[in-house]
């Protein structure tokens, strides 16, 4: 028999739906709060009741992120492993990811000055997108339309006291419906693919930010784009976003690391929640 | 089970299935808590997190 331990920050719709998951297949599952946690290096193993396998569940990125690299310094089987989290949870990173593996993906611009970034946005021209490096639920995402609204959004975030916030993330304006696509994927498959939909006046389709979610057919071509971009990034239980193009198709443009799926679960058929317990166990037994 | 708005005093009704962990609002001032314990018998609220910069997906 399995042990499962999922780590948590704050149990959403997500941890409960993956807990009672567990529950329903006979499965032990340990909730484990990631603030009461403390590691040292002379920590060993033994020293903590994780399981077998744990499924890293943090809200907070960072807090996720680094307690991953603890877990595996104590030699603990993780999902996901630290490199797809540190990947993931970085937009230029993951960029370069998915270009390297010649994943379709929007075109973006790395600068990393103010000037140089003005530079950028007037070679390529408005409307254009700057997003923030790391960052969620579609905070920080500026459309920039103008001249005079770009060189005020530059100056302010090279003001910014967060040294990551002078790093600047320029992106192609896609044209698209007023719709993304988010894919989930658990290990090898491609398990629920919703669309997105940005809600009344607002341009970002973002959950988080009012978008509202309907079921997406999965397409061979959608699969087989979001399963090379969970290769990319190092798989495991990932979020896909993507944008359709007009002219490009489908373009990969986010790839979450601890993937929200309340929106999806609504819509789709697929029992998202089963299909991560699954990937879980037949992990802790490799 | 039932308990006190730490907030505004309010009563916070509590499904019996809760999880530590998991966040219960407050209907009349919006207030946000995390269950913190669980016993047959009682509970304990503490005010959540607010949510971080760097919260989400």
């Amino acid at each position: 028999m399995v042990d499962l331990c999922i780590l948590y920050d704050k149990v959403r719709f997500e941890e409960r739906s993956i807990y009672d998951a567990a529950t329903k297949k006979g499965i032990k599952a340990k909730m484990t709060d990631a603030k009461s946690l403390t590691i040292s290096t002379s920590s060993e193993r033994q020293e903590f009741e994780l399981g077998d396998i744990i499924l890293q569940r943090s809200i907070s990125h960072f807090r996720g992120l680094y307690l991953t690299a603890c877990i595996e310094f104590l030699g603990m089987p993780v999902i996901n492993k630290f490199k797809v989290g540190e990947t993931c949870g970085n937009k230029l990173m993951t960029s370069i990811a998915l270009a390297k593996h010649n994943v379709p993906t929007p075109k973006t611009y790395f600068a990393f000055s103010p000037e140089a970034a003005m530079e950028i946005i007037d070679r390529v021209g408005f409307p254009i997108v700057l997003k923030p490096m790391i960052g969620s639920w579609g905070r920080g995402v500026c459309l920039l339309r103008d001249e005079e609204v770009a060189n005020m959004i530059i100056e302010m975030r090279s003001e910014s006291d967060n040294a990551l916030g002078r790093i600047y993330y320029i992106q192609e304006m896609v044209e698209r419906p007023p719709r993304d696509l988010r894919c989930i994927v658990v290990g090898d498959s491609l398990i629920a693919a919703v669309y997105r939909y940005s809600a009344g006046s607002e341009w970002r389709t973002n959950v988080a930010r009012g978008g509202k979610s309907e079921n997406a057919p999965i397409t061979n071509e959608l699969e087989e784009i979001a399963m090379r971009a969970a290769k990319a990034v190092g798989g495991g239980i990932l979020g896909i976003d993507l944008m359709e193009d007009k002219k490009k198709g489908l373009l990969v443009h986010e790839i979450n690391n601890t993937v929200e799926f309340r929106g999806a679960s609504k819509v789709s058929d697929a029992d998202i929640s089963s299909a991560i317990i699954d990937y879980a166990l037949a992990s802790a037994k490799k | 089970m039932k308990k006190e708005c730490q907030e505004c005093g309010a009563e916070i009704n509590i499904p019996d299935d809760i999880l530590v962990g998991e966040i219960v609002a407050c209907q009349d001032c919006g207030s946000d808590f995390e269950v913190t314990s669980k016993t047959q018998n009682s509970i304990e609220l503490k005010p959540a997190e607010s949510v971080g910069e760097d919260w989400g997906q």
